[in-house]
């Protein structure tokens, strides 16, 4: 009986001077902070991908109380609708954004662009990319070695083992941009979705003259510039031997992509063309322009 | 234009340099070890006989089979990895620390916790933070301390699960301290005898497979040494600090063995030579090597001395095995140019 | 014998020219001169199509204090200015020149006869250096005029001659030594005039005991130049391994230079280059090459012209073997390996090595078994198994903290490694990475 007293009374006696040490140390070492930014933090989707440009989601949710407003800031993983969200728990309005998608700018497939030579290093995009210009002729093409298939946390992005070349499945795909950012050479550009899931860009990035281009990859931009006579909008440049077309003035007419002759801008989405516009394309065209470019280049 | 078209039928191979390699392969040091640890085996076939061998064989089949089952249907990776010679390492040694007479289920328990809980839990070669065949031989040590703590004796050929046991030298020892009596120790078989693993009257020679002879041992020792395998900063530590402290301790206190003795018993040059100098459990640089080497010989005489069981040297590995990572952090080799540093 | 302290590795030496004698190599058709063969900002091209120039005309322009100029090595016309794939892998600009007779600028002292005197002042030296376009020859091409003019603050004790040529297949340098001693004396006077020191060693490694010995002989004429024979060990050669071999003294770690412990350390190929520009006026535009290789039928080493394709190089020593799998421009343990044999001869190509394709071939790497290897051969004593393993996570912090770009990528780790792991990839990528945050901090500051 009496050991049992005595143990009641000394478990007793530790606990509560446990109970008042916590309770000082709770009071005295209190941080204080806003619950609106673990309310927002819950609404995020917790994936942590940096995508917004802050360090993981709880980042991204302290950036948004204390900003006060929600300009510029688009979580681009839960887009519109969780920005709404995050826009009611503060009381905020949320900016319209457009949703974006990760796209290739690159369609050198094994039949587009021959391998001239081995890698044998280390399965690396960054490290194949500081070894040499790689496998093919094409010193800026896909290396194909997958850093953005591991970079991608939303298992959207995959290698084609055909084409040896990633390819993005749009319904994953969060535009967060760790794709773009794991690829040595801005081979994946984050554009605008489109209307109806349409869009028109230029899937290469070879900034080679026209000649070279071309002689390593037979579906590469050679920078002829008749995409940029083309089209009504102004919407394409072309800089260092190098189409590309801004996707705020593009409205997605696809003149361009009929009038490539490398088959160079493609357009995703679309109807297919009525059968008489099809017959003008791409074959018919294809070997015609060579004069040009050479002319170009002469110049 | 010959040449050119020459080139682009083969392609050219890029990678970046080195554009040659040394020829040294994981198989090569892992079947060195195992070259190495010849001499060892073939005093104990001679010491134990039919024993030896039936432990030996059981235990490299059973590990080898749990690599191979554990590869295949549980991690489920294309390429099995027995050919690397690890695991067969891994059961030579893990039979080194049994005594000859174990029933054979118990082996095939200890290859089953060395292989599935001591490497491939943690993802396999390389990846292991304690020594494999310890951990199977602790465990079994643990959960069947009667056979495994009965030693059979020397030189009885033909005999397996019925053969006569005896006391070891250690446990002799352990007898010298407990009753504070030094004259138990002059029953200890003499060095040369320890040293070649044949004791005079047969009647000490008891043990484990592997610790029978020290001589042999040496010379797997040598022979690694030669062969480049390991380097010679763990070995040495190991051994030069059991000899010094032991020393101090038999000086101060006849009842302490000699260090001589010490260094000539039990499992310690096992556990020296072949046990602390497995590569993925112990610290990458030399002086990293030598603070692990001082700390097991330190452990194992300490343990030896002053523990419930007769012989630490598993136990002060295992337990240095875990300050491996530790040691790693804090032991940086000797940077080019830090002397200059200030 | 005298060696560095840390680490080293053995390669099989495979020296399989080196009784070959230098030999001059015919005119190429056309020779590339790319604009960047040196360490540092590319050269401006001078010349424009069209142009006729001889052999020893300025072509390019230095590009800034840390550049060199080029020479055209040949005569003949402009044909363009385009781009060539170098030795990097990559298209860089390069001037095309096609090949018509051989005509030098008549600035060049032609004779074979040595000219030991030279009464320049130091400045005036290193003007000749700098206006000859002469880099680091063993394949670093660090402009030489930097070398020798150090940073205020510093001084140089002694000039250290890199003739250790530690690379396997290489001999080069060794062939040199021998069919040029006395040039290389008088040069190696001329630096330390230069230098504005009166100490100068020759490394040598003791595999070419006839060098040794021949250039020991000629230096007793020689005031203050001493050569000293080290041990056969890969990478004795390495510059901060070369000065703690002969004069014990360790650079520190980065940004530190040879010159903070008051060493200066130049090829011997730069050495000779330098007593051209100096004493007979010619520019840097011919180097001796070493073309190599187990299968190719006559290993030699050449007397070339700068842009001259690798491939004529080659049909020069036998042809290119059908089973050649890897062309490199170098040596095993760091050069390059090229993408194509029309890879130009650079400033700093010391070799061409061809490998079957069975040599060539990465065996799979296995599972880091921690052996430790790579530690104990780590001539800058650091961890690349840790240096890799960390870089390949992106780690970056812990590398620089490891201090990775300590690394002298001399390949070591991997040459050893059993389990033939890519350890140097790694490092280099890390290196790579930490070496640009190392410069965005130090912009912002």
């Amino acid at each position: 009986m009496n050991l049992i007293l005595i143990a009641v009374i000394s478990l007793g006696a530790i606990g509560l001077v446990s109970a008042v040490i916590l309770y000082a140390a709770s009071k005295k070492f209190a941080v204080y902070e806003d619950p609106r930014i673990a309310q927002v933090a819950e609404v995020l989707p917790q994936a942590n991908c940096g995508g917004c440009g802050y360090p993981g989601c709880s980042g991204f949710a302290a950036a948004c109380v204390k900003a006060g407003s929600l300009e510029g800031k688009l979580c681009p993983v839960g887009g519109q609708p969780t920005m709404e969200k995050v826009a009611d728990i503060l009381g905020l309005k949320a900016e319209v954004s457009e949703p974006k998608v990760a796209v290739v700018r690159c369609n050198g497939t094994c039949a587009n662009r021959p391998k001239l030579t081995q890698y044998d290093g280390v399965r690396s995009c960054v490290v194949a990319h500081s070894t040499y210009g790689g496998e093919t002729g094409c010193f800026f093409g896909c290396l194909g070695c997958g850093d953005c298939v591991s970079a991608c946390q939303f298992d959207a992005i995959h290698m084609n083992p055909e084409t040896g070349l990633p390819e993005v499945d749009e319904t994953k795909c969060t535009a967060c941009g760790a794709c773009a950012k794991a690829c040595p050479r801005n081979i994946i550009e984050i554009r605008p979705k489109g209307k109806n899931n349409r869009r028109v860009y230029v899937q290469c990035v070879n900034k080679d003259k026209g000649a070279v281009a071309r002689k390593a990859c037979t579906a590469a931009c050679i920078g002829c510039g008749k995409c940029v006579k083309v089209c009504p909008f102004e919407a394409i440049t072309l800089e260092n031997n190098l189409a590309y077309i801004d996707p705020a003035k593009c409205k997605s007419c696809r003149k361009c992509e009929m009038e490539c002759p490398q088959g160079a801008i493609i357009a995703i989405n679309f109807p297919p063309r009525k059968a008489k516009q099809e017959t003008e394309n791409p074959q018919t065209m294809a070997n015609q322009p060579e004069v040009e470019p050479l002319k170009q280049q002469i110049k | 234009m010959t040449l050119l078209s020459i080139v682009m039928a083969n392609k050219l191979i890029i990678s970046l340099s080195p554009h040659i390699h040394s020829g040294d392969s994981v198989q090569k040091n892992m079947y060195g070890v195992l070259i190495a640890l010849i001499p060892a085996l073939l005093v104990s076939f001679f010491a134990f006989g039919l024993g030896a061998l039936i432990v030996t064989l059981t235990s490299v089949a059973a590990c080898l089979f749990f690599e191979w089952a554990i590869t295949k249907y549980i991690l489920k990776r294309e390429q099995t990895t027995i050919m690397d010679g690890s695991a067969a390492l891994t059961g030579v040694l893990l039979a080194f620390n049994l005594p000859s007479n174990l029933p054979v289920w118990i082996i095939i328990i200890g290859a089953l916790v060395a292989i599935g809980v001591g490497k491939m839990t943690f993802g396999g070669l390389g990846c292991n933070p304690f020594n494999p065949a310890l951990i199977g031989r602790v465990f079994l040590l643990i959960s069947f301390p009667v056979q495994m703590t009965s030693w059979p004796q020397a030189g009885q050929w033909g005999a397996y699960l019925d053969a006569e046991t005896g006391a070891t030298p250690l446990a002799l020892m352990k007898q010298a301290i407990k009753t504070g009596d030094a004259s138990v120790l002059s029953d200890l078989p003499s060095s040369l005898s320890l040293l070649i693993g044949i004791p005079d009257s047969c009647q000490m020679g008891a043990g484990c497979l592997g610790e029978i002879s020290a001589g042999a041992l040496l010379l797997g020792l040598i022979y690694m040494l030669w062969k480049k395998i390991i380097s010679w900063h763990i070995p040495v530590s190991i051994l030069a600090t059991v000899f010094v402290f032991s020393g101090l301790m038999h000086l101060a206190n006849p009842v302490y063995a000699s260090p001589i003795q010490q260094l000539f018993t039990g499992g310690l040059m096992l556990g020296a030579i072949f046990m602390a100098t497995d590569y993925v459990t112990s610290p990458m640089s030399h002086k990293g090597m030598i603070i692990y080497g001082i700390a097991i010989g330190f452990l194992t005489v300490v343990i030896r001395t002053f523990g419930a069981y007769p012989e630490g040297m598993s136990f002060a590995i295992l337990i240095m095995n875990a300050f491996t990572p530790l040691i790693n952090t804090y032991c940086k080799p000797k940077r080019y140019g830090e002397v200059l540093k200030k | 014998m005298k060696t560095f302290k840390i680490g080293g590795v053995h390669p099989a030496e495979n020296k399989l020219s080196a009784g070959k004698a230098i030999e001059t190599l015919a005119l190429p058709r056309q020779a590339v001169f790319p604009l960047s063969q040196h360490i540092g900002a590319p050269a401006t091209p001078l010349v424009k199509k069209g142009d006729t120039v001889k052999a020893g005309t300025k072509i390019a322009e230095a590009g800034g204090f840390v550049s060199a100029p080029i020479y055209s090595s040949v005569s003949g016309k402009v044909n363009k200015i385009d781009t060539v794939i170098d030795a990097s892998g990559y298209r860089k600009p390069a001037i095309y020149i096609d090949v018509e007779g051989d005509e030098w600028e008549e600035s060049i002292d032609r004779s074979t006869t040595l000219i030991k005197e030279c009464d320049l002042t130091p400045e005036e030296i290193v003007a000749r250096i700098k206006e000859a376009g002469i880099v680091g020859m063993g394949g670093a091409c660090f402009p030489t005029h930097v070398k020798l003019t150090p940073p205020p603050g510093c001084k140089a004790e002694c000039i250290i001659v890199n003739a250790v040529e530690c690379e396997p297949y290489l001999t080069a340098d060794h062939r040199l030594m021998l069919e040029k001693p006395d040039e290389i004396l008088v040069g190696v006077s001329i630096l330390m005039k230069a230098a504005k020191v009166n100490r100068a060693y020759i490394a040598i490694e003791n595999n070419k005991p006839d060098a040794i010995r021949l250039l020991s002989d000629k230096a007793a004429n020689y005031p203050g130049i001493e050569v000293v024979p080290l041990k056969v060990k890969y990478p004795q050669g390495g510059e901060k391994q070369l000065i703690d071999a002969v004069i014990s003294r360790q650079v520190p770690a980065p940004p530190a230079l040879p010159i903070n412990v008051g060493a200066i350390v130049q090829n011997v190929g730069t050495v000779y280059a330098v007593y051209e520009a100096v004493q007979k006026h010619k520019p840097l535009f011919e180097r001796i090459v070493t073309v190599t290789g187990k299968s190719l039928k006559n290993p030699s080493n050449f007397l070339t012209r700068m842009g001259t394709p690798m491939s004529q190089l080659i049909e020069a020593a036998g042809g290119l073997p059908e089973d050649t799998g890897k062309v490199i421009g170098g040596g095993p343990m760091m050069g390059k390996a090229l993408m194509n044999t029309d890879v130009p001869i650079c400033k700093g190509s010391s070799g061409v090595l061809l490998m079957n394709e069975k040599e060539a071939k990465r065996t799979a790497p296995q599972p880091c078994i921690r052996c430790a290897k790579c530690v104990s051969v780590c001539p800058m004593g650091l961890e690349p198994y840790l240096l890799a393993t960390s870089s390949a996570r992106g780690d970056w912090e812990r590398v620089e903290h490891e201090m990775i770009m300590s690394c002298i990528e001399c390949g070591s780790c991997q040459f050893t490694c059993p389990s033939h792991r890519p350890i140097l990839d790694n490092i280099r990528l890390g290196k790579g990475k930490v070496g640009a945050i190392i410069r965005a901090r130090n912009t912002k500051k």
